[in-house]
This record gives C-alpha cells, structure tokens and sequence, in this order.
C-alpha cells in the first residue's frame, strides 16, 4: 500500500480535528479535536519518515507525543479549573480576555 | 601712569559693589563713599590729564591692556583701555560732573530710605560710563554701552512702587536695546570685514574697505547712536525717563549717557569719513531730531520734559555736527561739554525748584520764584543764558561753530543745514525763555485762593511711604503732602547748591576758555582731524543771524509768556501744540505701528503654539488612538474566532510560501 | 592602568543616590544631608576632573576602555574632551544648588505621611536618589566615546526624569490637588513620548551604523575613535543616503532633547508642571546633552550630512530664537515664560553649533555652561517666589521689590543674565555665537540679533509686573530670602558675574576641543575681507 494514503488519512484527521476546534463549545471536545490535531501530524510524520527512508520524522513524532503529554496535563488542569470556577465546560464562558 | 586708567573705572565699579551688597550697615554712611569714589576717580582723571598736557599733541594717548576678556579662535576681545585727548575729555566731564551731582545727591535724596542704593547705581553707572569712553575696542566699549543702558533703567524706575517709573524704565532699556542691536551688527560686520574690532585696526583699514560696507557700518552705529541719544526714530523714551530722580536726568539723561551716541560717531570718524551717505544720514537725523526736541520742549508744562525736549534737541545739534565730517567733530564735543555743563546745571536747578515746591513739576503752578529761590534762580538763568547761546557765554561759542561748520558744509546741504540750525537757535530761545518766565517770573501761582484750589496733586516724588516708615524726619523737607497743603518754597541746602554754583561756572566760562586761541580744537584735532570748510558766509555773518535769531525768540516768547499772566491751566492750544504736548504722537505712532501687531502677533503665536504645532503631535497620537479603538474590536474573547484567524494566517504563510517556491 | 577617575565621577552620584533612597522614612533630613553631601563630593571630583585636563593634550583625555558587550562590539569607552569636561563641570556645579533650592519641596505634612495604608512612603528619599541618579547618568553620557554606551544612558535618563516631573509636581497651581496631578502626568507622559520617540529613532541609526561598519570593517564597532580612525584611513565610506539616513536619527533625537523647533513643546508642560529645581534639572542639565550630542555625534560622525543639513537646521535654529522670545513675551506663567526663553536659547545654541566656525562653536559650548548657570539662577530665584504665594501666575504678583528687595534684586540679575546683559557670563557666548554665524551666514546671524530685543522685552516685562508697582494685596507679609535661598543664588550670581568679566578658564578648555571638532567637518573660518593690515603685523608682534 502506498504511504500515500497515510498522508491523506493524516490530513483527513487534522481537518476534522480543526474542525471540531473551531465548531466546537465544550472544551473537552475542543481539547481532543487539538489531540486529533496533534496525532494527524504525528501520522504524517512516520509517513514522511517511510517515505525518505530516514528516521527524522519518527524522532519528531516522539517529541510530538512527549508535548502532547505535557499539554493534556497543562490543558486539562485549566478545564478543571475553569469548570470549577465558572461550572461550565464551554470556550465561549471563558471570554474575559475581551475589551 | 597707564596702570592709573583702569582704576578710574574701578573706583565707582568698587564703589557700586560695596554699596549695592553691603546691606543696611552701610545705609548711615554709603552716600558719602559712593561721592567719594566718584571723585577719586576725578581725582585720578585730573592726574592723568595733567600727564597728558605734559607730552606732544601726537604722543598723548595711553594705552593699557588689562587681561585678555574672550579668546576663541580668531577672535580676540580684550579688556583694554585707550586714554586719548577725546577719551580724557569725557572722562574729565563725567567724573567732574559725575562727582558733583553725586553730591547734590546727597541732599537731593536725604530722605529716602533706598539713598545708599541709588549711590550704588549711580556708581554702576559712573564705572560703565567711563568704560564706554575708555575702551579701546568696540566690544568693550558695548559692555559699557549696555552697562549705562542698565544704570538708566535702574535709575529711571529708582522708585519702582510707582508704574509709570517702572514702565519708563522698561521702555528705556527696550528702545536702547533696538539701538544696541544696530552697535551689535556693526561689530560683526567689522569682524567680518577686518578680522577684528579694535579701534586702531578697524580705523586704520577703513580707508581700504568698499564704501558699501562703511557706509552698511556707519548705519548701524548711527542706529545705536540713535538709541543711546534719543534721535528720531528712537527718541521716543527720553521724555518718559523723566520719571527717574532729578539728579540722575541731569547727569545720565543730560549731560552724560545720553551724549554717548556723539562720542561713537566722533570715535568711529574714520568709518564715516570714508561713507558720505552714511553721514548725510546722520546729518539728516541730528537736524530732524533738532527742531523735533525743540517743538516738544515750546509745549511742555512740566519741566524736566520740557527740558528733556531741549536735550534732544540740543544732542541733535552734536549729531548734525558729527555728521559733518572733520569739519564738525571738534564742535560737536565742544558743543557737548559745555551743554553737559549748562544742562546738568539746569537740571539740577530744575531739581531745586521741585525740592522747594513739593515736588511739583508743573510750571503753570510755579511763577515768581526768583525771590524764593536766589541762588537757584541765578544759576538757572546762567544756564539758560548759556543755552539759548548768549554771547559771551558757554553754549554761544560752540553753537555758533556748529551752525558755522553746517554753513561751511557748502552746497545745498549746507545751506539746508545750517538753516534748520538757526531755526533751531530760534526755537531753543524761545522755549527757554518760555521756561524762564514761567518758572522764576510773573505771578506766583501756586498761591492758594480762597476757595483753596489750586495746588497741583502730581507730585513727581511719591516718597511717601519711605518717609512716613522715617517718622523722625517726616517734618522736614519732603512732607507727605497731598493737594492739601500749600508749597513754601524754599533755597535748597549747601550740598545742593554748590554743585548748581560750580556748574554755573562752567556754563559761563567754560565755552570760551575752549574758544581761547582755539585750544579745544587744537586738543583734539590729533584725534579727530579738523578741517575748516569753505562757508559761504562769514564767521561775523553767522553770529549775527544767531544773535537776530536768537532775540527773536526770546521777544516772542517774552509776547507771549511774559507780558501776559500764564493761565494755570492750559490752554487747548492748536493742532501743533496737542501734537507737541503728545511728543508729536511718537507714543501714538509707535503703539499702532509695533506694540498693537506685536500684541497680536505673540497671541496669535501662542494659539499657533497650541493648535498647530502642539496639535499636530496629539493629532497624530489621536490618530493611533482612534485606529486602536476599531481594531480592539477583533479581541472579541472567543477562542474560536482567535482559532479561526490562527489557522486563516497559517494557511496565508503556507500558500505565500508555496508561491514564492513555484515563483 | 590609571585611575579611573571618570568612572568615579560617574558612580558616586549613582551609589549616592541608592544610599539615599535606602534611607528610613524617619531619617528624612539625613537623606538630605547625604544626597547634599553626595553632590558636592561629585562636584570635587568634577572640579578634579577638570583640574586634571590638559587644553593642550590629546583630543579626549582621563580615557578608559573595557570590552562590554564584546558580541556586538559594544565597549565601555570613556574620556573627556574640552566640551566635555567644561558640560560635566557644569552638571556637577548645579546639582548641589538644585538639592539645596529643593530642600523642602518633597517633603509632605508628618500627618499625610502618616496615612499611607501602611506602606513606607519616602517622597524625600525619592526625591533626591532621582536627582542624583539624572546626575549619574547625564555625567556618563558626557563622557561616553562608544556610541551604544551614550545611547544607553541618553535614554536612561528619561526614566528618574518621567518620575521627577509627574510624581514631585509643583504643588502651587491649579484649582485642587486632583487637577493639579491630573496636568503633571500629561506634562510627565508628554515628556516620556517626546523623548522616547527621538530615542527609538535614534536606537534604529545607532543599528543602521553597527550595520554600516559591521559591514564594511568586518567587526561592528560604536567607538568614536574607531569610526574616526577608520573614516580618516578610507576604511568606511558610508554611502551619502546612508550617512544622511543615519544623521538625521541621531539629529531628531537630539532636536528633541535640546529642544528646537518645531519639537518643542513638550517643555513648557514639563517645566511648567515641575519644582522649579526638577525644572532647571531639565533645562539646565538634561537637555545639554542634546546639544553636546549634536557636537560630538552628528558632527563627529557624520560630518558630510551635518554640512548638507545646516541650512536647514539654522533656519530651525533661528526660528526657536524668535519663536521662542515671543511667545516668552506672551506668557502669563512665570515658568513657562522661562521655558520658551530656554527654547530661545537652545536655537542660538544650536545656531552657533551649525555655524561651523570656531567663534559660533565656542560660543555655544559657552552657551551651554552660561545658559545653564544663567536659568538655573533666574528659575531657582522664582521658584522661591512662586513657594511663597502658592501661584504661578505673572498676575499674582506686584511690587515684590517693596517686601523683599533681596529677592527682587536676585531675581533682577538672573534675569539680565537671560537677556545676556554684557558683564553677565551668557553675554559673552550669545555674542560668540551671534559674530560666528554672521561670518558665515549673515542673514540669519541678523535674523538672531532681534532675539536680543525681544529678550529685553519678555524679561523686563515679567519683572516689571512682578517685582515693580503697587504691592498686591496678599503679599505684604512675603519674606525675603532665607540664608539657605540665598546660597543658592548668591554662588551663581558671583559664577554669572565672574565669567562674564573672565570667561578664559572656560574658553581654554573649550578652544582645543572646538578646533578638533571643526576638522572633523573640515571647515574653516571665514577670512576677514580686507587683509591683514600693516597694522595687524604690528599688532600681533
């Protein structure tokens, strides 16, 4: 099977993923669309790397987990968080950066 | 004997140190110490001038570099003093008359409680005056120039709590600084030209330079000469300087400062020699000057204005002189001693009558004061005498040479000259007389009728809070009077009188013993050169005239203000006379032309300052601002709409980056 | 290695002013004594400083030199030359007058002291540390030779400055104490931007010549004497557009600071809005370096585009003159009358250092030295009047002379001073400057001279309505100066009368240091038209 594919499976998947961020309230969901997001590069990358017969592309998909990880933690401490102070999940209670 | 010149002007420069920072300690004994410095310095002018007699006519002057003041580059001004027969002449003028009325002063201002402070002035001034005549470079002789200015303007508004002193003392410095301006350019224009603005080079090189230049030279210092003596157009803040004490109008605003324009033109002779425009100029502004002085003096009812005008009018003659070239230099400072002699004196003696009058400067409200005041009234009139040019006496001799030289001028101009010169030997008869009269003869007016209303409530003097703060002697000389109280005129004390007698002297004396073999002119043509002209009249026919002239209008003004009584007050008068008594609408003049659009011009500037200049800068910072408040409004706050631009600006550098590698 | 007595020079106000401001709330009169005491320490070493130059030695003198930044090629380079040596004289000699005259200004009532939510409150302490550390950092910018290095603490300034102006305002104005906070941070904010754009634009030249030499000598480099070297040896060649590019963002820069016409305004807000000691420490002290700047930057580095800019900039220059003394005319508050007067004088500056000759030159840096002591004597004297009444306005006042003579009298000669009355130091550099510029350019030089009318004018106006006249009701129980006011304006009435009669020792200095100068623009005076007379050559043996 052509690597191929995987790339446009792996840009299928960031399209949704973008998608969902943008349509998206809950931040929940918004925060698995940015997951989705990151796992479609990630899916790129390890094609790429089949691709170019070179391991550039899987060490860049390790740091990309390595930084998903620290995100889920940073990300998901800040939904607690807001749920807690605001007892809802959606992006658009959370707009007091506006002037 | 050269280290000897620049103590003459250290003493008064001491002097005015001392007195004006020693605080009230000194106020007991000050005026003595200032009137002793002043003659110290005569003292040591005396010295010096007998030295001078000592050597030959080319040998006299005296030269003493005292310390390098401005080094730079190319550019070199010394203090250094130059003693010469025309310096020592002045400088024997302002220290003797100088010292004299430092001590009438003593008298004059016994009761006001600043006496140690106006000897401190009049000690600043005596310094920069002689500074101005013993430098021996135009910048030098600047500072003193500016220094007298400063010495006027502090001695004009002397008693500052009255405004009309302060604005004349404001006016005064403003309209000399115009002047000042002119000396100023003269001065860079001379460094451009010769590198240098020493007397000796400058005078030397003016015979190679281009007329243009002289002549754009000579111009300018006539516009400082202008300043400093009161010519037209600059005339104006003389009469206004009355305001000052009357000692100081008599030696600053008569005799000395005031002459300073005639010894710059006479000094810089070399320059104007060499530019005749320059010196029809200046001949033109010494004969308008003359019978415009003149005019002022026939209207005026006070009489220090009155004699203000004939200053003018009388410095006018030293300029038209001066202008004249080697012909009239030597007559104009003739002309200028002997008038510092007869003018102080008539100051002075104008002085006397107001110490004796309450300080009433009205003369319509004096009259019959010869029996009074005799020793006043005597030395008046030998100064009025020398003024309207008596034969025999002071002011004939050096008159009749001038309008002799203005004659001796030839051609057109001469005649114009000289006849505008005996027209004003007319006038000065005239408005002297007119003086005279209302001054010392006549009936007294200031006698109270029955219904008690006739003293005038202008008393020149508002010294009344000085006084009434000095309880002890508010009972003598100078009560605190309003209107209420009747004038008992009185002679003035010995420390006034003395000064009037000594200058009683000199305006009787002091004319011919110049004329005497022609010693003044010979004392001076080492300096100035001399050159006799060629008069189409006689020397006889000229002094004939001045005499006809001359008892003209003494008879018409005898017509008119002796024969019958003086109204107390004033008529209306013609068109000429309101004029007159305006100052020929100088004031009127200058406030339409130059005070009113200067007003307008710095309001309208400020508005500009505000509006425009200003404006633009919050203008633009408005700008911003403005443009800040339409694209805040992207910060909505949703995340998804901050996505949204996230992911649009990605695609843009993606597709811009995608194009520029297929480019 | 030398003793590096510049740096210390520098430093002691800098740590005077961290022990000042390290003083307890309680020891409020002690922190005035130590920042006294700091400042005439400084003004010992200025006077060594001074002392120690040699007029006819090296072109920059007492130097020192260390790698800094070494990446970019910044060092800390410094020495004095003449120009130098004479503003850092003139900076340390103000600055015990400007504490002394502003003894009492920071100080509040013990009462509202007391009630500051339970903070430390210490305006005293403030006060003074700001002072001293504008003290610091003018004294280094004048002796900085490395460019990066002047840049820094030309900028610096503007921040002990910013708090000096909005945070110690002169309390006696405006209707309440709301309004009057309200004008002082508009007149603080006006002063920050102003300079602050000059500086940034500045920053962009100060890249754009690393830029240039980094190019073209391999290394960047900010020091003078490098760049210098390198011009004279055709190493850099700085093409014309960019060498005038890079003039004109230094130029601004110090156009503002100096300030000259049309960037003025934001003075009279800032000295209008200050104490009148913040207020000579603007005009008197910081904003010389703008005008030293334009000597030894614009000129030193750019000598070429200072050439093409002169036209220009003298009819700027002339404009701030007469611009300037009218709109002083028009004035009805004491110290903005003196802020525009200031503006005047800072066009003859400038005029005289565009002149391009060695008289204008002279007189400039004269100017600056007799400009500085000239205000700071006049503005220090009304700031004691202005205390007195708790008004600003000119109409306020009337027939001071009466109840304080001594003030009056004070007030009076600083004022001749300002209107360069000849005895008087600024007579001496006004009329270098003005024979300067005539030689070369005698319209403006004429131009100028009106200057020295409406001078008379707006300074004898403001004394007449002052000082003169009927005493206005309010102030018969004004005093006269006090012994402390006194010391202020008695030194710098004797400094003013002692360099207008010998001005010598300052031009000595100077002289060398202008010549230098003016080879770096290569230019010459203008030759008297008649030559040397037989006379001359006599003279001169």
């Amino acid at each position: 099977m052509s690597p191929v594919n995987y790339l446009y499976l792996a840009s299928l998947l960031f399209t949704i993923g973008a998608a969902g961020v943008l349509i998206r309230r809950n931040s929940i969901v918004v925060f698995m669309c940015v997951e989705l997001m990151l796992n479609a590069c990630n899916l790129a990358f390890v094609a790429f790397s089949r691709m170019h017969g070179n391991l550039d592309g899987q060490i860049m998909a390790f740091f990309t987990m390595v930084v998903a990880a620290a995100e889920v933690v940073v990300g998901l401490a800040i939904i607690v968080m807001l749920f807690r102070s605001r007892h809802s999940a959606s992006v658009d209670d959370a707009s007091l950066m506006k002037l | 004997m050269e280290n000897l010149i620049g103590l003459l002007v250290a003493a008064p420069l001491l002097g005015a140190a001392v007195l004006l920072c020693g605080g009230k300690r000194l106020d007991r004994a000050g005026h003595w110490l200032g009137t002793a410095l002043a003659a110290a310095s005569f003292v040591i002018g005396v010295v010096l001038f007998a030295d001078m007699l000592g050597r030959d006519g080319e040998e006299r002057a005296l030269h003493s570099h005292v310390f390098s003041w401005i080094p730079v580059e190319g550019f070199q001004a010394d203090v250094a003093f130059q003693l010469d027969q025309l310096s020592m002449t002045f400088v024997l003028l302002i220290s003797g008359v100088g010292t004299l009325i430092h001590l009438y002063s003593v008298g004059y201002m016994e009761h006001d409680a600043r006496r140690r402070r106006f000897f401190g002035y009049l000690n600043l001034f005596l310094a920069a005056m002689l500074l101005l005549v013993l430098a021996d470079n135009y910048l030098l002789l600047y500072a003193g120039w500016e220094g007298v200015g400063l010495a006027s303007y502090l001695l004009i508004g002397f008693w500052q709590h009255k405004p009309s002193a302060a604005t004349a003392a404001k006016k005064a410095f403003i309209v000399n600084r115009v002047g000042d301006m002119g000396l100023s350019i003269a001065i860079m224009l001379m460094f451009t030209t010769f590198g240098t603005f020493a007397f000796e080079p400058v005078l030397a090189g003016a015979g190679e330079t281009s007329e243009g230049m002289l002549t754009a030279i000579g111009l300018m210092l006539l516009l400082a000469a202008c300043g400093k003596s009161a010519q037209v157009p600059l005339q104006s803040w003389l009469g206004d300087a009355m305001e000052g004490p009357t000692p100081v109008s008599a030696l600053i605003h008569a005799a000395t400062m005031v002459t300073a324009g005639v010894y710059l033109i006479t000094r810089s002779g070399a320059v104007f020699n060499g530019a005749p425009d320059a010196q029809l100029v200046v001949t033109i502004v010494g004969a308008v000057t003359l019978i415009f002085g003149a005019i002022v003096g026939c209207a005026k009812d006070d009489i220090k204005k009155a004699l203000a005008g004939s200053t003018m009018s009388q410095i006018g003659y030293m300029v038209l002189a001066a202008g004249l070239g080697p012909i009239g230099y030597v007559f104009a400072i003739m002309h200028l001693v002997t008038h510092g002699f007869f003018k102080a004196g008539l100051f002075l003696g104008a002085g006397s009558v107001m110490h004796g009058m309450n300080d009433e400067v009205d003369m319509r409200k004096y009259g019959g004061l010869r029996k009074y005041m005799p020793v006043t009234f005597v030395t008046f009139g030998l100064g009025y005498l020398a003024i309207i040019g008596f034969p025999g006496l002071s002011g004939f001799w050096s008159k009749d040479k001038i309008i002799e030289a203005a004659f001796a001028k030839g051609g057109t101009e001469g005649w114009i000259l000289g006849g505008v010169a005996l027209l004003g030997a007319a006038i000065t008869a005239y408005y002297m007389t007119r003086v005279m009269l209302m001054t010392f003869f006549g009936e007294p007016r200031w006698k109270r009728d029955a219904s008690g209303a006739v003293a005038g409530a202008s008393p020149q003097r508002p010294d009344v809070e000085p006084v009434a703060e000095n309880a002890a002697d508010a009972d003598t000389a100078h009560p605190a009077t309003g209107a209420a109280a009747e004038p008992h005129p009185h002679e003035s004390p010995k420390s006034m009188t003395i000064p009037m007698i000594v200058l009683a002297f000199g305006s009787v004396f002091a004319g011919g013993l110049f004329s005497l073999n022609s010693s003044f002119v010979h004392w001076l043509e080492p300096v100035t050169g001399h050159d006799h002209g060629h008069s189409p009249l006689s020397a006889a026919a000229v002094t004939s005239a001045t005499v006809v002239v001359l008892l003209t209008g003494v008879a018409l003004a005898w017509a008119q203000y002796g024969r019958r009584p003086v109204p107390v007050l004033a008529p209306r008068g013609s068109l000429l006379t309101r004029a007159a008594r305006r100052d020929l609408l100088q004031d009127d003049f200058n406030h339409v032309a130059l005070v009113k659009p200067g007003e307008y011009l710095t309001r309208g500037l400020v508005y500009v300052d505000a509006k425009a200049v200003d404006g633009a800068v919050n203008g633009t910072a408005a700008a911003f601002g403005g443009l800040s408040g339409r694209m805040r409004k992207v910060q909505n706050g949703f995340v998804r709409s901050y996505a949204v631009s996230m992911f649009g600006g990605t695609a843009v550098l993606i597709a811009a980056t995608l194009l520029m590698r297929a480019v | 290695m030398s003793f590096p007595l510049l740096t210390v020079t520098a430093a002691l106000p800098a740590v005077g002013a961290i022990a000042t401001a390290a003083v307890p709330a309680a020891g409020r009169v002690a922190a005035k004594w130590l920042a006294l005491a700091v400042s005439l320490a400084t003004l010992v070493l200025a006077g060594v400083v001074f002392a120690r130059f040699d007029p006819g030695g090296d072109r920059y003198q007492l130097t020192e030199s260390h790698a800094w930044i070494a990446d970019f090629g910044v060092r800390y380079e410094l020495g004095v030359d003449g120009i130098g040596a004479a503003l850092i004289g003139l900076t340390a000699l103000l600055i015990p007058f400007i504490v002394l005259a502003g003894w009492r200004d920071a100080d509040v009532p013990d009462a509202e002291a007391g009630d500051t939510r339970g903070r430390r409150w210490r305006p005293t302490q403030g006060f003074f540390a700001l002072i001293l550390m504008v003290e610091a950092m003018v004294i280094i910018s004048f002796a900085a030779t490395d460019v990066f290095l002047f840049y820094i603490f030309f900028e610096a300034m503007l921040i002990p400055m910013y708090f000096l102006i909005g945070g110690f305002g002169d309390r006696a104005h405006a209707s309440s104490e709301d309004e009057a906070a309200k004008q002082r941070s508009y007149a603080a904010v006006k002063f920050l931007l102003y300079n602050l754009a000059g500086g940034l634009i500045m920053l962009a030249a100060v890249v754009g010549l690393y830029a240039a030499t980094a190019d073209q000598l391999g290394e960047g480099t900010f020091s003078l004497a490098r760049i210098a070297e390198a011009r004279a040896s055709g190493e850099l060649e700085l093409a014309t557009n960019t060498e005038r590019l890079l003039f004109l963002g230094f130029f601004l820069a110090f156009a503002v600071k100096a300030p000259l016409w049309p960037l003025h305004t934001w003075l009279p807000n800032a000295m209008g809005e200050s104490t009148a000691p913040v207020a000579v420490l603007i005009t008197a002290v910081v904003d010389k370096v703008g005008t030293f700047a334009m000597l030894r930057f614009c000129l030193g580095l750019f000598p070429e585009a200072s050439s093409w800019a002169t036209p220009v900039i003298l009819v700027l220059a002339v404009i701030s003159v007469i611009y300037g003394a009218l709109l002083a005319i028009a004035q009805r508050d004491i110290k903005r009358l003196i802020a525009y007067a200031s503006i005047s004088h800072f066009g003859f500056i400038v005029m005289g250092i565009f002149a391009m000759t060695s008289q204008g030159q002279s007189g400039a840096t004269l100017y600056m030295v007799n400009h500085g002591i000239s205000t700071a004597a006049l503005l220090l004297v009304a700031g004691f009047l202005i205390s007195r009444r708790g008004s600003r306005l000119i109409a306020d006042y009337g027939g001071v002379q009466k109840v304080a003579p001594v003030l009056a009298g004070t007030f009076l000669v600083g004022g001749l001073a300002t209107l360069s009355l000849p005895g008087l130091a600024p007579f001496v550099s006004e009329f270098l400057v003005l024979v300067g510029t005539f030689s070369r350019y005698p319209v403006i030089g004429i131009v100028a001279t009106l200057g020295i009318v409406l001078a008379a004018l707006y300074v004898l106006v403001l004394y007449q309505r002052t000082m003169t006249g009927p005493l206005k009701a309010g102030l018969e129980k004004m005093p006269d100066l006090r012994l402390r006011e006194l010391a202020v304006a008695g030194p710098l009435i004797a400094l003013l009368l002692f360099l207008g009669f010998y001005p010598k020792p300052l031009t000595d200095v100077v002289n060398p240091a202008v010549e230098h100068t003016l080879s770096d623009v290569e230019k010459t005076d203008p030759k008297p038209d008649v030559p040397v007379t037989a006379h001359d050559a006599e003279a001169a043996k």
